[in-house]
């Protein structure tokens, strides 16, 4: 390992600023690294800030929706303070993203091959038929069938998996190091979900490019990351390697989260449902954003906001009750 | 906790039947489309070879044979300084094609290029683009060109300048709508990460996906333009005498219109086919243009 982890975000706060208007905060001081060729995956549900949060990695944050606060770092280097230039070429070559919906991400009126060929071209200097020779080479490489003839088709001709498999072609076509993925199989169904992911990790793998991947399926995670941090409203409120949060929860929202969904391993297991709903950005509690949902909550949970601690070697929680979903995790 | 088997990255569909049906339906199955072909074409054939298809001039007078009704040797019979209708209709044809397709070009890139700027990079720009969109949309179309051609003075450089100054606003708007919805879409994402700047995303990306809108709205508008530039000419505004135009015919053609009634009415037959032929190639290039029409 280098250093200065490939990617540092520090400290990260994300809201919604306007004139007269108290800011909403949607993310709220969040930190991770993301190591070289390390698989790091966000989960939480929807509205819970985590496709934010890539998105201000990659700078494509929504109009209206600022970095209020925080850095984030990019080999060492801040990506707020560098100046536009720098940062293009950097989101050209270095990053890469691959979206949810493979319907809108590509260019409906462009040939898929020129898409790929596009980036190339632009950033490592290749000739025109070079860039398209590289476009049909990681369309092989995606497992793309007969791709010098799918190269000519236009996204609409192909199918919802062939179109992600563009997208990661396209995706990977730099050789990028770090890949940030909003939840790129969200949209496929579930054995098309599954080949798309082992090619993923596969490709990643072999390159060695770190993955910033963000879902909210729980599956999914467990079978393409190593590190995982859990979102709760703006916030990570768990955070360790995929094996032992699975295995041993330490925030009452990630048990909850682990309890409501079905597992073949004990297919008789009854599924639990978390009360309630996450609460209202506006309007946020000025103690646990969990509290009121939680089973484990006691007085000082709804004034005081508990931060991310270490409660285990390589494992964070944001609980002051961690220890007692312990106890409860192994009664 | 789920185990997962080998890696496996079988093709998911094979087969060359996805990329061949390009269009399930070919462009000449397009009835409106093929109609509008025929009829655009039929004129622009008329127009282009207009000196071939008679024997007379549109302009010289011959005051011997003023006003004959239809004959063998004068299809439309002759008007009242003796020059042959049919030759004045086809020449018609040249002059008004002529105006209205060019009339069509400056509005469309001026509109579209202001527009879609607008729409993208939002801000002042915007602002000021819009209200003055705003402003120019507050007057009827035909009021305002009337109004301008009288300022600027009668002639086809006039005509050109106040359909321009009027008509971009149409195009202005129709292009930074399809901008605002473009600009949220994952692919212009993409490009952003890509590292494209936004002049070669807003070319390159968004440009044509939204431009078939503007060109289905440009066939419509070519309608509009030739009417205003018939409505011109029938009120002496437009392109001067002696030079035949359909607008003017018909306003020469009125006053004999009991004895010689097709000297007013096939020039406004001549003007009701044209804006139908352009009409059936509008809507046929928006089912052929729109990219989720074709799936």
């Amino acid at each position: 390992m280098t250093d200065a982890p490939l990617l540092s975000v520090r400290n990260l706060s994300l809201g919604v600023q306007r004139k007269g208007r108290p800011t909403t905060l949607i993310v709220d001081d969040i930190s991770f690294d993301v190591a070289e060729g390390e698989r790091f995956g966000i989960v939480g549900e929807s509205g819970s800030g985590k496709s934010l949060t890539l998105r201000a990695i990659a700078n494509l944050l929504p109009a209206g929706v600022k970095v209020l606060s925080g850095s984030i770092q990019y080999r060492g280097q801040d990506l707020q303070a560098m100046p536009a230039k720098s940062r293009l070429r950097l989101a050209g070559q270095e990053i890469a993203m691959i979206f949810q919906e493979p319907m809108t991400a590509l260019n409906p009126v462009m040939r898929v091959g020129e898409q790929i060929a596009e980036s190339p071209r632009r950033h490592l200097g290749l000739s025109k038929a070079a860039a398209m020779d590289l476009a049909i080479d990681m369309m092989r490489k995606t497992g793309i069938p007969d791709p010098a003839h799918r190269a000519q088709a236009y996204p609409h001709e192909l199918s919802g998996g062939l179109r992600q498999r563009i997208m990661i072609a396209m995706a990977l076509s730099c050789s990028p190091k770090l890949l940030l993925c909003d939840e790129p199989t969200t949209a496929l169904d579930v054995t098309v979900q599954h080949q798309v992911l082992r090619l993923l990790e596969q490709l990643c793998e072999d390159t060695r490019t770190a993955l910033v991947f963000v879902t909210h399926d729980l599956g999914v995670v467990n079978q393409t990351c190593r590190e995982l941090g859990v979102m709760y409203a703006g916030e990570i409120v768990e955070r360790g390697r995929v094996k032992d949060v699975f295995a041993d929860p330490r925030h009452p929202y990630t048990k909850g989260l682990l309890d409501s969904a079905p597992d073949f391993d004990q297919p008789d297991r009854e599924l639990v449902a978390i009360p309630g709903f996450a609460p209202n950005l506006a309007d946020r509690p000025d103690g646990c954003p969990f509290q009121p949902r939680c089973a484990f909550a006691v007085e000082h949970c709804a004034t005081t906001r508990p931060r991310l601690e270490r409660v285990l070697p390589g494992r964070e929680a944001a609980c002051f009750e961690t220890g007692r979903i312990f106890e409860g995790a192994t009664a | 906790m789920t185990t997962t088997p080998a890696p496996t990255l079988a093709p998911i569909e094979t087969g060359r039947r996805a990329v061949r049906s390009r269009s399930l339906r070919p462009w000449y199955r397009n009835g409106s489309l093929v109609a509008g072909i025929v009829v655009v074409g039929a004129l622009i054939l008329v127009a282009v070879f207009a000196p071939l298809l008679t024997p007379y001039s549109p302009v010289a007078q011959n005051l011997e044979e003023s006003l004959q009704g239809p004959s063998a040797a004068h299809w439309l019979g002759t008007d009242q300084f003796g020059r042959d209708v049919l030759t004045r209709l086809i020449w018609s044809t040249r002059v008004d094609l002529r105006i209205g397709f060019l009339a069509v070009l400056i509005p469309f890139v001026v509109g579209s290029v202001l527009g879609g700027l607008a729409g993208y990079f939002g801000g002042w720009l915007d602002v000021v683009v819009m209200r003055l969109v705003d402003i120019f949309f507050a007057f009827p179309f035909y009021v305002m060109v009337i109004a301008l051609v009288f300022v600027l003075g009668a002639g086809e450089t006039s005509i050109y300048l106040a359909i321009a100054t009027v008509s971009w606003v149409s195009y202005a708007k129709i292009v930074r709508g399809e901008v605002l919805v473009a600009k949220q879409q994952d692919y212009v994402m993409a490009a952003r990460l890509g590292g494209f700047s936004h002049l070669r995303v807003l070319a390159r990306h968004i440009g044509p996906n939204v431009l078939s809108q503007a060109i289905i709205y440009a066939m419509s508008d070519i309608v509009q333009d030739i009417m205003a530039i018939v409505t011109l000419g029938y009120l002496g505004l437009g392109i001067a005498p002696p030079t035949a135009e359909w607008g003017s015919m018909i306003a020469g053609g009125q006053e004999f219109i009991t004895t010689q009634w097709q000297q007013a009415t096939i020039p406004g037959l001549a003007v009701v086919i044209t804006s139908l032929g352009l009409s059936w190639l509008g809507d046929g290039l928006s089912d052929l243009l729109s990219p989720d029409r074709r799936k």
